[in-house]
């Protein structure tokens, strides 16, 4: 038997090294059951960690998920020795079953193929499921023409946010000729709130090398680089004994698989810089500078990292390209629509109830991955909104569920496709908090090389905050639209172009509640504390006094079995008091 | 120069250590910081000089470096350091009830440090598990799926744990 346990960062977070001890220690105890421990990365059901997946000797995985030390004993009883799956904590088996299972079988799953299955850290796994097989193919039977046709063929769009056609991209890098040329993957993950390069990063490192040193044949390059986000020393953990693996066994170095093409490939952490996702910032920041984007041209494909041609890729696309190069252009432009072609993997988190790592072929509805997939809202509440493309992004109303999740028709939302962010919002949400939530973001990441993203941004924030606090005035939709027209226009790179698009988005859809703040000084989701106000009906409170008991700060008075009052004056608008009274008597407005 | 007498102390040793792994060129410069910061929990202004005066990168360009990113931190900080996660995820499902709390209870503000030295309280753009939003960190350890009441408790706790020690 193999017992894998989920270890990706949500799984450590919620306790998996603990389950792993439990394991350890019991198999250490019975040492006459044969027990492969091992572990793995994301499985995609972020919701159910702990996770672990237990393959019995016939090869039938069962995935129980909620586990904790004690159940980690059970299992090991019941299952482990006894031979009998514990059915209470089963989320799914891998033959399709179980009550989880459609959260799995809805997928369709080209770049998450191996997260969750193999142990990242081990290079057999990976291989016993197809890694560095497209690389082989393409080194051995192609030329560097040949696989940027390939790629070009398979209609694959950049995964980082802009679409760009990855196969296109390539075309330009190759073009060149120099003495050196680079090719770089872009981890710098900076949408908060999105997890999916992370995840393909700790759980399949080898995908996205295999991407690298294919893309360094094709245009050319010989020294590689992953720029990976401070933040995720877990990923970059995992890459840097995967890379030392790859070279083992002769997919990176000198001469790879006998050939005279030679690839060294390095990693690079980030600081903590959002910009640094932009190209030209990312290779400044290479550098060893300050991360600020400079103008193009000159585009990095002619003169990029140490002035030399580059190219850069995010994780997810290079993740696409070995299994492109093994399966063929035609297969994987099979997927899709007419002008999105492959599948797209989301991070899916807020008020959703399963949430975790989608990976959906695109031409699915917004629909399929939030209610069929993701279950619906956590909170049971009706959903509002999913916020896609975090900071350069916008939010898709309930009303427009059904939207068919592709480059052109998300983008004549108003949202983008984005890097995989969805963020889904229920009815206590307010659409004008997002928004000043982004503008924020945004403005507090601005490298301030330009006046329109540093300052504009600046006062659509202070417009934002206002509105918030109730300050609002006539004439402040007009002036917010106004600024987001000019810095739209003016901005030298991507963060300051699309900085608005939170806000403008918004206004499209949810205008009406920013009416409501700025002429009623009320807010709709009761979320925007200034404007609201917690209260008790004296007829229908009983005096229980639970809610005076609950109040943090010792807002609410009265004696037992008399109706209680609420300072205002001293409240905080936390809602403690409204979730705690049983009978109804508290109410906000 | 500086004169706090620690110059032939021990104190640069690990600065040497660092320097001595890289070539001390500019593209180096993000790593040694990084390094450097690990060493000594921060960027001290004598090791900033002294790297200026090393490598021969002028100072105003290694504090250009150093205030850009926000991974750096020119002021120790305290024993214990909190993070509030101000991700999408986070922020939807109520980060800034959880942060209010946690200020109140500390009695800081966000980005400051206790008193008594023992506790620095910092915000960050998504931690990387969402799916336990809303979620902090205490010296790297995660706790997840907070209230304001859950997180006022996280906090004593890990107070009388951390006197019992
Ligand atoms: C402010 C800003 C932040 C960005 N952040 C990221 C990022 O975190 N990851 C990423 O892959 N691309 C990011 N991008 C997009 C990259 O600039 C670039 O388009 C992408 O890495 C190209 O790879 P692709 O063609 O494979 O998508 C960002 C762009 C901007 C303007
Ligand atoms: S748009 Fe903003 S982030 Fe981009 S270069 Fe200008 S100031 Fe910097
Ligand atoms: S919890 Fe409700 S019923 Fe009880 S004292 Fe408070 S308002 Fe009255
Ligand atoms: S990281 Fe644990 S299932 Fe996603
Ligand atoms: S948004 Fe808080 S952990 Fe991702």
């Amino acid at each position: 038997m193999k017992l894998m346990i989920g270890l990706g960062s949500c799984g450590i977070a919620s306790g998996g090294l603990k389950v792993k001890d439990t394991f350890s220690a019991m198999a250490k105890e019975n040492p006459d059951i044969n027990l492969i421990l091992s572990e793995t990365g994301c499985m995609g059901m972020c919701y159910k960690e702990p996770m672990i997946e237990l393959i019995d000797d016939d090869g039938l995985g069962t995935v129980y998920g909620g586990v904790t030390p004690e159940i980690a004993k059970e299992i090991f009883e019941k299952h482990i020795i006894g031979g009998a799956p514990v059915e209470e904590y089963v989320v799914m088996k891998r033959d399709g079953s179980g009550p989880e299972a459609g959260f799995i079988t809805q997928q369709q799953r080209i770049v998450l193929s191996r997260c969750g299955r193999i142990n990242p850290e081990s290079l057999d796994e990976a291989m016993a499921m197809g890694a560095y097989k497209g690389l082989e193919k393409a080194i051995k039977t192609m030329t560097p023409a040949e696989v940027v046709e390939e790629v070009l063929a398979s209609g694959l769009k950049g995964r980082g946010g802009a679409g760009f056609p990855t196969g296109l991209k390539w075309k330009f890098a190759a073009a060149p000729v120099s003495d050196q040329k680079y090719i770089i993957c872009n981890a710098d993950e900076g949408d908060p709130g999105a997890f999916m390069d992370r995840s393909i990063l700790e759980g399949d490192p080898h995908s996205v090398i295999e991407g690298l040193v294919i893309g360094g044949y094709a245009i050319g390059a010989t020294e590689g680089y992953i720029y990976a986000r401070a933040e995720y020393p877990i990923a970059i953990k995992r890459l840097e004994i995967a890379i030392k693996r790859a070279e083992e066994r002769g997919f990176l170095g000198d001469n790879i698989l006998g050939s005279d093409f030679s690839f060294h490939l390095h990693i690079k952490q980030g600081a903590g810089a959002f910009v640094c996702g932009e190209e030209t910032a990312l290779i400044a920041s290479i550098e060893g500078q300050r991360g600020m984007p400079r103008m193009r041209p000159p585009y990095p494909a002619n003169k990029g990292l140490f002035a030399k041609p580059s190219n850069i890729n995010n994780v997810e696309t290079l993740a696409n390209i070995g299994w492109i190069i093994l399966n063929g252009a035609e297969k994987f432009a099979s997927i899709g629509t007419e002008k999105s072609k492959g599948t797209k993997v989301f991070a899916l988190a807020g008020k959703i109830k399963n949430g975790g790592l989608v990976e959906i072929p695109i031409g699915a509805s917004v629909k399929d991955v939030v209610f069929d997939i993701g279950g619906g809202t956590s909170s049971g509440k009706p959903f509002k909104a999913v916020q896609m493309g975090g900071p350069s992004g916008g939010c898709i109303p309930a009303n427009l569920v059904d939207t068919v999740i592709d480059y052109d028709t998300l983008a004549a939302t108003g949202a983008i496709m984005g890097s995989g962010g969805m963020i889904v919002m229920d009815e206590d949400n307010c659409m004008v908090d997002i928004a000043r939530y982004f503008l924020n973001f945004t403005q507090s990441e601005s490298c301030g090389k330009c006046t329109f993203c540093k300052i504009g941004t600046k006062r659509m924030l202070e417009i934002l905050e206002r509105i918030t606090k109730g300050q609002g005035e006539q004439g402040d939709i007009e002036k917010l639209e106004l600024l987001a027209d000019q810095i739209k226009r003016n901005a030298l790179c991507g963060l300051g172009q699309t900085a608005p698009n939170p806000v403008l988005t918004t206004l499209r859809y949810f205008r009406h509640e920013y009416e409501a703040h700025i002429r009623d000084k009320k807010c709709p989701a009761h979320q925007c504390k200034p404007l609201i106000i917690y209260e008790i009906d004296p007829e229908k409170c009983i005096g229980c006094t639970v809610c005076a008991k609950k109040c943090p700060v010792d807002a609410i008075s009265g004696s037992l079995k008399s109706p209680h009052v609420i300072d205002q004056p001293k409240c905080i608008k936390c809602g403690t008091c409204l979730s705690a009274c049983k009978f109804g008597a508290i109410s906000v407005d | 120069m500086c004169n706090c007498g620690k110059e032939n102390s021990k104190y640069f040793e690990p600065f040497e250590t660092v320097l001595s792994e890289f070539k001390g060129e500019e593209p180096d410069l993000i790593p040694i910081l990084q390094r450097l910061q690990d060493a000594y929990g921060y960027l001290p202004e004598d090791i900033i000089r002294r790297l200026s005066e090393r490598t021969g990168i002028f100072i105003s360009r290694i504090l250009g470096v150093a205030t850009f990113y926000s991974q750096f931190k020119l002021k120790p900080s305290g024993k214990h350091t909190i993070k509030v996660c101000f991700g999408t995820a986070c922020h939807v499902i109520g980060a800034e009830t959880i942060a209010e709390a946690i200020c109140d209870e500390l009695g800081i503000a966000l980005g400051e440090t206790t008193e008594d030295g023992e506790f620095t309280l910092e915000s960050v753009a998504c931690l990387g598990c969402c799916s336990l939003a809303p979620v902090i960190t205490i010296d790297d350890e995660a706790y997840g799926r907070l209230t304001p009441t859950k997180v006022r408790e996280v906090i004593r706790n890990f107070k009388k744990e951390a006197q019992a020690v």
